[in-house]
């Protein structure tokens, strides 16, 4: 079968997406404000602290204060992007968004680094792998998780442009990066990466990488697998898996997240009320991560191309 | 058009008469709904009328951003119905609409929200101890548009419980956040009982001088007449480098003699009867909704 071949053009952190976008966005939107809880070198928010030192707000290490903060700069027409990790802005701050930003309904992106267990050696304490859950349960919170570099930079400049609160989420590690450069981030609109006719592969984040290695390897032992790229979790491109399966009949799903409460959920929600379809799961078994290195935890709880290839032959067998 | 005007005594009488027809409100609000804090709202009655009538450099119609004019946030959103009341007969909304307070589709929610659109208020609180941080948000905001205008805030003394709050205080000394106004409402009071007894505050006013802000007390938070000129010292300690704490002592459930003095009408409605004798005191002036 004729794939289409994804070149990674050097591997680059995600967090690095995200540093170039706000920096393009300091030039480009004087609107944008940035918040930081003392760690603005591990978000790459340094370039725009520097060429806008007036619009850059160091508020030390006050996860609460800052998600409040930037709820109210809100009002008077800014657009505040606060940086922090994941773990630090979610769990720390449920009320805080919930409130002041999600039930206010205001205009803050709340841009979230070193989710999951690639985050490594600092352990279970900083891993969080049930943020998509706390964010995507929040009414009319856009919850986005992106898969490279250019990605996260397109996603970086395509929610200043959205109107609403917004969870951005992505990572420490350098990862492949594989989209397009010059890509325009559609907000819920997800991208086929790959046709294929005999299993559907929706990953996100990290995973969508791994989900091509897998795609290619399944292709070798002569199973197509259609490979589709969601980096918006919520609003969930409902048509594109539904169209999917109608294919193929069965689905792996595939993220840094516990499988409860994360894509694979909102997957199945889908399915369950259109078209029910065995699906399978490649995700975190209800558990907090360790130390490590990335590859290890990834290879330890099953995040990676040989754990959605087991899963793809296993849920074809449930068809 | 920008509200600014000099109080004169004939005015002074209208704010008095203001006062005692939001008490009445606030206790039919929360009578009619048997639900909602009147203990902290009647406390702040004289508070809310002063800002509003006569603090606040607003614009007559509302909109979101609020630029060019002053900005209030109230962080212990249970005294809804006085901000209501207030908000009201300010208009922002009709007077009537105080009748669906705590109704269900109504837009006078138990907690102030956004959420359905109510003239006056720009952010949701109810879950304590938010206030402060979105202030001050809001106060660096009007300092990047260069928009030269003050923000107030509202929070009660056992909201100080709240860690958040010290983040804010931390944060807005540190970094010179010189155009807002916090007001303190020492009241002394919780839902559980005198705050000395649920966890003792301190020493409030040494607490924030030590967090680097300007401090000044109004002793007598019910007397209008002190409100406002206390107020008016605050606005102009402004602009000085340092975020402004006003101390207001108030007296939870002011105006009604039952209700004063104790926790007890925090978070209780009265009773018809109980209803008659707290608006026999506070006898019609204004009119009623």
């Amino acid at each position: 079968m004729n794939m289409k071949k994804y070149t990674d053009s050097g591997k680059k952190d995600t967090r690095s997406g995200f540093g170039a976008g706000l920096t393009e966005l300091g030039k480009t939107n004087e609107n944008v404000v940035a918040l930081c809880a003392d760690l603005t070198g591990s978000l790459k928010m340094d370039a725009f602290k520097e060429n806008h030192p007036k619009r850059f707000f160091q508020v030390g290490i006050a996860e609460a204060n800052m998600m409040g903060m930037a709820a109210g700069m809100t009002i008077g027409g800014k657009i505040p992007f606060t940086g922090t990790f994941a773990n630090f802005s979610t769990g720390r701050v449920y009320d805080q968004i919930r409130q002041s930003i999600a039930y206010s309904g205001k205009n803050v992106k709340i841009c979230a680094s070193h989710a999951g267990v690639t985050l490594g050696e600092d352990g279970a304490t900083h891993q969080i792998l049930e943020d998509l859950g706390l964010m995507k349960m929040l009414p009319g919170m856009t919850v986005i998780n992106t898969c490279d570099y250019n990605q996260t930079k397109a996603a970086t400049l395509a929610v200043a442009e959205y109107e609403g609160p917004v969870y951005l989420r992505f990572g420490r590690p350098k990862v492949a990066n594989f989209t397009s450069e010059d890509q325009t981030f559609e907000i819920g609109k997800a991208v086929h990466l790959q046709e294929g006719t005999d299993v559907t592969l929706v990953a996100t984040g990290h995973l969508v990488w791994e989900a091509l290695l897998a795609a290619e390897k399944l292709n070798e032992e002569g199973i197509s697998a259609e490979v589709i790229n969601i980096h918006t979790i919520k609003p969930l491109d409902n048509k594109a898996i539904l169209d999917s399966v109608t294919k193929t009949g069965c689905i792996v799903t595939a993220e840094e997240h516990n499988y409860l409460g994360g894509l694979g959920e909102s997957v199945s929600r889908v399915l369950a009320k259109n078209a029910p379809t065995p699906q399978e799961f490649v995700a975190t078994q209800d558990t907090f991560g360790e130390s490590g290195t990335p590859e290890q935890l990834m290879e330890k709880y099953g995040l990676n191309a040989n754990a959605i290839i087991n899963a793809a032959k296993k849920v074809i067998e449930r068809k | 058009m920008l509200k600014n005007k000099t109080t004169q005594m004939a005015d002074l009488q209208h704010l008095e008469d203001l006062v005692v027809q939001v008490r009445r409100d606030i206790l039919r609000q929360v009578h009619a709904v048997n639900s909602g804090h009147p203990g902290g709202s009647l406390g702040c009655t004289e508070f809310f009328v002063a800002l509003y009538q006569e603090l606040l450099d607003r614009k007559e119609d509302f909109d979101m951003d609020g630029i060019g004019e002053d900005l209030f946030f109230l962080s212990n959103g249970h005294i809804s119905p006085v901000f209501y009341s207030v908000l009201a007969r300010s208009g922002y909304f009709p007077v009537e609409e105080l009748k669906t307070f705590r109704h269900i589709d109504s837009r006078l929610q138990g907690h102030p929200t956004t959420h359905e659109g109510l003239p006056g208020i720009r952010i949701a609180s109810g879950s304590l101890g938010q206030g402060i941080s979105a202030s001050i948000g809001a106060a660096e905001t009007k300092k990047l548009n260069k928009d030269n205008h003050l923000i107030y805030t509202l929070c009660g003394d056992g909201e100080l419980q709240e860690g958040q709050n010290w983040e804010a205080i931390m944060y807005a000394a540190g970094n010179k956040v010189d155009n807002l106004i916090v007001s303190i409402d020492l009241n002394g009071q919780q839902i559980d009982g005198a705050t000395q007894n649920v966890l003792p505050l301190g020493n409030v006013k040494e607490k924030f001088e030590a967090f680097g802000w300007d401090v000044l007390e109004i002793k007598e938070g019910n007397n209008l007449s002190a409100v406002l000129d206390g107020m008016k010292k605050a606005k102009e300690k402004t602009g000085n480098g340092k975020p402004v704490c006003v101390l207001l002592h108030t007296v939870m459930g002011n105006g009604v003699d039952f209700m004063m003095h104790t926790h007890a009408w925090h978070g209780k409605a009265p009773n018809d009867e109980q209803l008659e004798k707290a608006l026999s005191q506070n006898p019609e002036t204004l009119g009623d909704y």
